[in-house]
């Protein structure tokens, strides 16, 4: 049973078509691998087992019927706790909504059901999805499978490790400015960021609208592929959605896999390397590069000279439109409300700043103070209106990078894991780890993140970014496989065989 | 530095944080207060480069890609019942939120 668990997704289906395992065996296993090492990693705030083991024996069901209701039906999945799930606990990480059992659910969690993916339970991550670590979660941080005193990055920190802890094989995460991306970089998983509107965001607790968007969270590329097929396509409930048929995804990344990449303009980003990158990191995707270059590519260095502002453009916006997306938590409809204390008869304005001061942790209250700020009258124009030209400028700057290049590809992450509580205390330190990812979000372009080996200094896992223009994200697979194959052909098999065993409870 | 409020002096005031908690209805501590100030200051400076970045005639972007007229055909659809809307109220009473008053006292 325990070879079950480190199979991919792709070998899970395999395996359930060949009659090998059924849905029912997969999820227990992975409910009983969740319930060994879960407390010392926590990645889920919330399991169902019961829930689970009953979709899963409606899959074996209608698979004895001979009605496949998709490619990955029968193999068990965990989503994030920012999409709401019909009768399942959804928090955010956040005591304000602590409790909560959503009435209706998300449409990627519909498409899942309707494809016959059990859902093994929610996924921990930073409150409201604010964070680049997991430790801004209300219910306590998730630990690195690699080393358990280190983040699992942000604020998906809960999927990624559930995926690299071998505790699901398929995980649903959700990125506004990197945390599908950056938690797969440092956890030695894939991740992907489809483009804006690719992915419904109907029944999304929104941080940032106009740049949040769910995505897979895998431990191989064809596995995010696959998932992404499941999740993708166009939605009505959802404005941005794009009314468009999604480009053959799996296809791109078997021909990917193939590992010929003959004809295929790879454009290195000069602003995302060099200073400020971890040397270890920087070595690893100098090394990736040059395995793409073997297998036919092409490689020009290209400049997108408004990156350098990208943060500040990110932390202008992110946080104005997530101090009016969380307006909503007034404490009337649904969630924690709280009475002031000291007051007789308190208003309804009472009762809604005491609900909010309890409810909000540290992290949330920040970047509602700094988004309240910047849209305030007087400094809207000089703040959130040049905010909104950057991110023009930096569009141009994919489209100029595009013309000569197929992707793009940087570091995920400038560093690897750090330490928990490392940087809990400084802000702008902590923003930092976005760096590289946020221009995708501030563009609407998809990006991926595939593990590319371990940084000499510290032996933890590095990730490395492929870009591609928006609605291409056929692109990211076929160069993700190619790397992904080219490879673990030089390690002899996954990054994820090098990390440590966990030990495991009784 | 620019000459626009905010940026040629980054900082920001305690009292400014407790006016903009007030805007965003947070009833802030003391404590919290100081903490914040501080670190306010140090995130607005690190992102003040902004207001000399873009010139004048670059048009701003709200979303990255643009939509127009995104409509559905008028057809009514299911919707939650007042059962399922109210599921998670923290009160509630006669198929309604029940909430504190909302007059003050001055009203």
């Amino acid at each position: 049973m325990g070879d079950l668990i480190r199979r991919s997704a792709a070998d899970l289906a395999d395996a359930l078509a060949a009659g090998e395992t059924t849905s029912v065996e997969l999820t227990r296993v992975h409910l009983d691998r969740i319930a060994e090492v879960d407390g010392a990693v926590h990645a889920f705030l919330h399991i169902d087992t019961e829930g689970a083991l009953a979709q899963a024996a409606a899959s074996d069901a209608r698979r004895a019927a001979g009605q496949l209701a998709s490619p990955l039906d029968g193999v068990p999945i965990a989503v994030k706790d920012v999409l709401a799930t019909d009768g399942l606990p959804t928090t955010c990480g956040s005591k304000i909504l602590e409790g909560w059992i959503p009435p209706y659910d998300a449409e990627v969690v519909a498409r899942l059901k309707a494809a016959g993916l059990p859902i093994l339970g929610k996924t921990n991550m930073d409150e409201f999805a604010m964070g680049s670590s997991t430790e801004h979660s209300a219910y306590g941080p998730t630990h690195n499978p690699w080393d358990l005193d280190r983040i699992p990055g942000g604020s998906g920190g809960g999927s990624a490790a559930a995926v690299a802890s071998f505790q699901a094989p398929l995980a649903i995460g959700t990125d506004t400015g990197g945390s599908i991306r950056q938690p797969g970089a440092v956890t030695g998983t894939v991740g992907v960021k489809p483009t804006y509107g690719g992915v419904s965001r109907y029944g999304l607790v929104a941080m940032a609208n106009s740049l949040d968007q769910a995505g897979p969270v895998t431990r191989t590329v064809l596995d995010s592929a696959l998932l992404h097929e499941v999740i993708g396509g166009h939605d009505a409930k959802d404005s941005t959605s794009i009314d468009q048929p999604l480009p053959a995804l799996v296809d791109a990344a078997r021909r990917g896999a193939a590992g010929d990449l003959t004809g295929v303009r790879i454009g290195v980003v000069k602003e995302l390397t060099g200073e400020g990158y971890q040397s270890g990191v920087q070595q690893r995707f100098d090394e990736a590069v040059q395995l793409l270059v073997g297998a036919g590519a092409t490689v020009v260095e290209v400049s997108c000279p408004n990156f350098v502002h990208a943060l500040a453009a990110y932390y202008l916006i992110m946080p104005s439109e997530a101090s009016s997306n969380l307006a909503r938590f007034d404490a009337m409809r649904y969630g924690l409300r709280v009475l002031p204390e000291g007051i007789e008869s308190p208003s309804a304005e009472d009762v809604m700043r005491a609900t909010r001061d309890r409810g909000f942790g540290d992290e949330v209250k920040r970047r509602i103070i700094l988004g309240t700020y910047a849209l305030s009258s007087g400094y809207y124009d000089a703040y959130y209106g040049q905010a909104q030209k950057v991110r023009t400028l930096i569009s141009r700057d994919f489209d100029t990078a595009f013309y000569s290049a197929d992707v793009l590809v940087s570091p995920t992450a400038p560093t690897t894991a750090f330490r928990i509580g490392e940087k809990l205390d400084d802000p702008v330190a902590m923003y930092l780890n976005d760096i590289a990812t946020i221009p995708a979000n501030l563009a609407g372009v998809p990006g991926l993140s595939v593990p590319a080996g371990l940084a000499d200094e510290d032996g933890l896992p590095v990730g490395f970014q492929v870009l591609a223009p928006a609605m291409a994200d056929d692109r990211l697979y076929r160069v993700g496989a190619a790397l992904e194959a080219l490879l673990e052909k030089q390690w002899g098999g996954p990054l994820l065989d090098r990390a440590p065993t966990l030990e495991v409870a009784r | 530095m620019p000459d626009i409020p905010g940026a040629s002096r980054v900082e920001i005031s305690r009292d400014e944080v407790a006016h903009l908690a007030d805007l965003a209805r947070i009833d802030l501590s003391d404590a919290e207060l100081d903490a914040l100030a501080p670190q306010l200051s140090v995130i607005l400076e690190s992102i003040a480069s902004i207001s000399e970045v873009a010139a004048d005639d670059i048009p701003p972007t709200s979303h990255a890609l643009p939509l127009t007229n995104v409509f559905r055909e008028d057809v009514v659809v299911p919707c939650l019942t007042a059962e399922q809307a109210l599921s998670g109220a923290p009160a509630k009473e006669q198929q309604r939120f029940a909430v504190p008053r909302i007059l003050g006292d001055e009203q």
